[in-house]
């Protein structure tokens, strides 16, 4: 038994391609997504040993706000707090430092020059050493004298000598000397292609501390004979719980895991894609051994004639999956191993400086690859290998396999399957307690299946229709003919394309719905005509200076001018953005807040507004009280004097801004809203405005309409993301589509013969393949595309509350590229059965011998 | 040998047609030179043992195998060396199937199934004769059905229409009644006889049965490759007679391919 089994599955080497291929590509994915993770989180913990190398202890002030942040080091204390360390016992030597993220250089171009990492340091010039080492140059000895790092200095195309201007924390922009270029040791530019700036150490500690003789890091040496953990211990004894005080070790780790986390996210999305895959596959590989066990089905009958058990046939098939599995699992995991690999180094590519880890083998894909790839072959193995051991040794002499059976069964278990899917997930979404994301994936799931097992009943009469449209030849009504002839088939064909474009339709419904809602809120709402942000390069945020707003306000057109400063602050010790306006009435009139109680156009300091929405939430009411900590440390208790009636655009907690200005970290306007007098033209506005910001790189104005489209812009890269994903989706089910087709071909080799005999050319047949391939695959997408947009409906729908809008928008043009592409795929899937149609040799096609 | 032509001209002949399949050890030699030339308006039938030629005879008339040497005509037009495109045109033309499988469109109705190779030559038919047809085939009632709705017999005579109603120069028939019982293979054979002589069809028949040669005008028998014998006006029993005499032949040179190998065909 073992030996037919493997002698039947290496005679047929186009179904063992396939079939393998379905599986590689579904491990593919998950193999690939682990493997750069963790080819990511070496290079970075290489990376973050190498930068700690030579720290034995650092201290850093504990922030007041940021929960965790160690990593946050931008609270100063004064030098006497180094002084009281130099003095411990075991310490060789503590230096005072300034360096910190927030000083933006300016190119030749007037623009800040940016970097991929985030992180525009800013530092006091130490001299060089173990680290730090001069390529060029000397250190900067007065004010205006700076020293950049290597990288920095390439990607600005400068030299020494040459002037840069920088805009330092406090949002001050000079013009320095650079009198130096530094690299760290080992000849690198930069540690990970950021972007560092060296000042006198007085210059930096009130360019970028806003403090005079401050620090915000101490470095400590250990003295010989101790340890950097008794040293830690030490000083931590000595400062106490305001200060975090870590070893290089500490910091190394931290650090990595700081990125890891962000690089979970990141692999979240990427084991998304996988599952996708996954799901896409299983249905594959289910259709693929059903069609292996159709097309044995007279062998398997003679191997039970000639006295098999049931159990045995039910095990060669089982086998035959198994080894499939494997076989598919060990490329899956090798291709995802290059791709993850592949990856990391395009993903590092993008940080110059940092070096890739070696490839490793990570356990984990190991594990996931083959529990994915034999698991999942073999549970989809089983449904065919019951029906295979099932099959009576008479169909050995039949002429052909039995004609399908009812579809009744499966019809009753589609529509209980979608009926309990969809409760579950209507439930889910009504927001039913704690299980809630469970209960809505598990009914998107569930209502996939669900139908996928109606796919058979609804092919029927829809296939039907859609062959009508192309049954104006011969060739394309036979084909149309042969996809109604194998429901089953067709359906389970169709349904792995069904499930992709579901996917793909639900989520680009929702993104389309959040694009457009934002956008007709926006306009509708927003009563400004220019707009005034920047991009955020670093953890500094670009903002307007109070000058620049002050001749902002100065201009003729304008009528209104609102400006906005944001950050997190604790409240009542949970963290919460809140915002403040600098004129609370112009930022009412703009955001066109009412109020519904106190009053909104006036805010004194101890004082704060909400919307209606979180006063609820909050439970609070006109003259309550909230304790507020600071970025900056101070703790104050506010009251409401306000509450403002629901706004799309306007909610959340609004402090006065004589508050902000002291305890933000960063007090000036980060967005400003200008509204004209009737009859200004906005481009005019938008011109004055950005001559008025000509020295300010940071930011820009914008009309309305390119503010909206802005906004709007994060949801189209995210829509990109999503037709990468149909990509993946569709490159998987058109297997599924080729697979079936080809069967289709082999079990009608006769007819095709008897077909060529009585004159149909070879072109004619390419003609019923193909359009048997497109009937297929469009039936699948047309029913992806009324599943996705009543999916992605409903969650838009639900969500309503969260979301803040309910209106659905459908994504038309996706929706018709979607189908277009449908077309295409059918086509290009119709191929390769399509050749083998076409080359069959008449003869051996209809001779019966 | 050469069969002389009689009255309505040739519709298709051979001329030293030769047939080799493999080489070395396995080569088996199919045709053997044959030439033979098939008159308009009869019923030809080819009778031989297994292994004697007939179907690649046949196949090769059909244009649907080629062939190693010599020259093949259906009316006046030269078979051999046509491309796959002229062939298709050819057998949509002139020339009408009948398999022994039947080779209906399962998808298809009967009057589909009929009129296919009509369809996919975008022609239309005429309708007089397709009437005609569907008479003689006794289908009228048929027409709506489905191939397995259908008998064996029935889906044969759908079969037998699907070849007559485009009027071929040439019908082959492969073993028509091989899958049928004898009844069923009475009235086919029949039907075909009737169209020959009453339309004036050609229809060239390979089978094994003495019974169903005997509705043929002339029966020629082939034996390793080559044509042995014909009978014209042939009754069961004389064919009957004639082939056992061949099937010792057949026997004796059977032997004698086995202790020769490799000129298996060469002997007679």
């Amino acid at each position: 038994m073992l030996r037919a089994t493997l002698k039947s599955l290496l005679a047929r080497k186009l179904r063992l391609t396939l079939s393998t291929l379905a599986v590689v590509l579904s491990v593919m994915f998950v193999s690939g997504s682990l493997v750069l993770t963790d080819t990511l989180g070496r290079t970075f913990d290489n990376l973050f040993a190498n930068i700690y190398t030579y720290t034995d202890v650092q201290v850093s002030a504990k922030s007041a706000v940021q929960e965790g942040g160690n990593n946050d080091t931008s609270t100063p204390f004064p030098a006497s707090t180094v002084d009281r360390v130099a003095k411990l016992d075991g310490v060789a030597k503590a230096t005072g430092q300034v360096f910190l993220n927030g000083a933006m250089p300016i190119g030749h171009n007037n623009k800040v020059v940016v970097n991929q990492t985030g992180q525009q340091f800013g530092g006091n010039w130490a001299g060089e050493d173990d680290l730090v080492k001069l390529a060029e140059g000397r250190g900067p000895q007065t004010d205006n004298e700076i020293v950049v790092n290597k990288g920095l200095a390439e990607a600005a195309s400068v030299k020494v000598g040459d002037s840069m201007d920088v805009i330092t924390r406090d949002h001050e922009r000079a013009a320095y000397k650079i009198v130096g270029l530094m690299q760290y040791t080992g000849g690198r530019n930069s540690m990970a292609g950021e972007s560092t700036v060296f000042f006198t150490t007085a210059k930096a500690q009130t360019a970028m501390l806003g403090a005079k003789g401050a620090f915000n890091v101490i470095e400590v040496k250990a003295a010989s004979g101790v340890s950097n953990e008794k040293l830690r211990d030490t000083v931590k004894a000595e400062l106490g719980d305001g200060f975090v005080v870590q070893t290089g070790k500490e910091l190394s780790e931290e650090n990595s895991k700081a990125i890891k986390n962000i690089l979970k996210y990141f692999n979240y999305v990427l084991l998304g894609f996988g599952a996708v895959a996954l799901l896409v596959g299983v249905f594959l590989i289910l259709n693929t051994f059903s069609i292996i066990v159709a097309q044995r089905t007279q062998e398997l009958a003679l191997l039970r004639a000639m006295g098999a058990a049931r159990g045995q046939v039910l095990r060669s098939v089982l086998l035959e999956a198994l080894i499939i599995g494997f076989v598919g699992s060990v490329f899956g995991f090798l291709v995802g191993l290059g791709l993850g690999a592949l990856g990391a180094y395009a993903f590092v590519g993008l940080a110059d400086g940092a070096q890739v880890a070696g490839l490793g083998f990570p356990i984990s894909a190991i594990i996931a690859s083959f529990v994915i790839g034999i698991g999942v072959t073999t549970v989809a193995a089983l449904m065919p290998a019951v029906k295979a051991s099932r099959v009576a040794p008479i169909a050995a002499m039949r002429e052909s396999a039995a004609p399908d059976r009812p579809l009744t069964k499966l019809t009753v278990s589609g529509a209980i399957v979608t009926a309990l899917s969809a409760g579950a997930l209507a439930w889910g979404l009504a927001g039913a307690g704690g299980g809630t994301l469970a209960l809505v994936f598990g009914g998107v799931l569930g209502l996939l299946i669900g139908v996928a097992l109606l796919t058979p009943v609804i092919s029927k009469p829809l296939v039907a229709a859609l062959g009508a449209a192309l049954s104006w030849s011969v060739p394309g009504k036979l084909g149309r003919r042969n996809s109604s002839r194998n429901p089953r088939r067709t359906a389970i064909t169709a349904g792995a394309v069904m499930i992709g474009i579901a996917i793909v339709t639900a989520i680009s419904t929702i993104f389309t719905s959040l694009s457009t809602a934002l956008g007709d809120t926006v306009a509708k709402d927003l009563q400004a005509d220019v707009v005034v942000l920047g991009q955020q390069t670093n953890e500094v945020p670009p903002v307007v200076t109070l000058p620049e707003l002050a001749k902002i306000e100065a201009l003729p057109e304008a009528k209104t001018v609102a400006a906005i400063t944001v950050d997190v602050v604790k409240i009542n010790g949970e963290q919460a953005y809140v915002l403040s306006y600098l004129d609370p009435a112009a930022g009412a009139a703009t955001l066109k807040a009412t109020a519904s109680q106190g009053r909104i156009d006036k805010l004194d300091t101890g004082e704060f507004i909400v919307d209606k929405k979180t006063a609820e939430n909050r439970k609070l009411k006109l003259g309550d009280t909230i304790q507020v900590t600071f970025s900056k440390g101070q703790q104050k208790t506010l009251k409401l004097t306000g509450i403002t009636n629901d706004s799309a655009i306007a909610n959340g907690i609004v402090l006065s801004y004589a508050d902000a200005k002291e305890g933000f970290a960063f007090a000036d306007p980060w967005q400003v809203f200008l509204s004209l007098k009737d009859g200004s033209s906005p481009e005019q506005a938008k011109a004055a405005v950005n001559d008025i910001l000509k020295d300010n790189p940071q930011v820009q104005a914008y009309t309305k309409d390119e503010y909206v489209k802005t906004n709007q812009q994060g949801f189209n890269v995210a829509l990109v993301i999503v037709q990468v994903l149909l990509l993946i989706a569709l490159a998987i089910s058109v297997l599924g589509v080729i697979n079936t087709l080809l069967l289709s071909v082999i079990e009608r080799t006769r007819e095709l013969g008897m077909l060529r005999a009585v004159g149909l050319r070879r072109g004619q047949t390419w003609l019923m393949v193909t359009t048997e391939s497109i009937v297929i695959t469009v039936f699948g997408t047309l029913l992806g595309l009324v599943v996705g947009v009543g999916l992605g409906a409903a969650i838009v729908t639900a969500l309503k509350d969260v979301l803040g809008f309910g209106a659905v928008t459908l994504p038309w043009g996706l929706m018709v590229l979607y189908f277009v592409a449908s077309v295409f795929v059918g086509g290009v899937a119709g191929l390769i059965p399509s050749v083998r149609a076409v080359r069959l040799n008449v003869l051996g096609a209809i001779a019966y011998e | 040998m050469t069969t002389t032509v009689t009255t309505g001209g040739v519709a298709a002949r051979t001329v030293d047609v030769w047939k080799v399949y493999g080489s070395g050890e396995a080569q088996v030699i199919a045709l053997h030179g044959v030439s033979v030339e098939l008159e308009r308006g009869h019923f030809t039938a080819i009778m031989g043992p297994s292994g004697s030629g007939k179907s690649t005879l046949m196949h090769t008339l059909a244009g649907l195998d080629s062939v190693n040497r010599g020259e093949i005509f259906i009316g006046d037009t030269r078979l051999t060396g046509m491309s796959d495109g002229e062939l298709t045109n050819l057998r949509r033309t002139k020339v009408g199937f009948i398999f022994q499988q039947f080779n209906l469109l399962p998808t298809l109705t009967a009057e589909e199934n009929i009129l296919l190779p009509l369809s996919i030559a975008g022609r239309k038919a005429d309708p007089a004769w397709y009437d005609t047809v569907i008479k003689t085939v006794g289908l009228a009632d048929r027409l709506g059905h489905r191939p397995s709705q259908l008998s064996g017999g029935q889906q044969q005579r759908v079969a037998c229409a699907r070849a007559l109603v485009s009027r071929p120069e040439v019908i082959f028939a492969d073993e028509p009644t091989g899958n049928l019982d004898s009844r069923s293979g009475a009235e086919v054979l029949s039907f075909l006889r009737n169209s020959v002589r009453e339309y004036g069809q050609t229809i060239v028949m390979v089978t094994h049965d003495p019974n169903a040669a005997s509705y043929a005008d002339r029966v020629i028998f082939l034996a390793d490759g080559q044509i042995v014998d014909e009978l014209r006006e042939p009754t069961a029993e004389a064919v009957l007679d004639k082939l056992k005499g061949l099937d010792s032949d057949s026997l004796r040179s059977g032997f004698a391919g086995a202790s020769a190998p490799g000129k298996a065909g060469e002997v007679a």
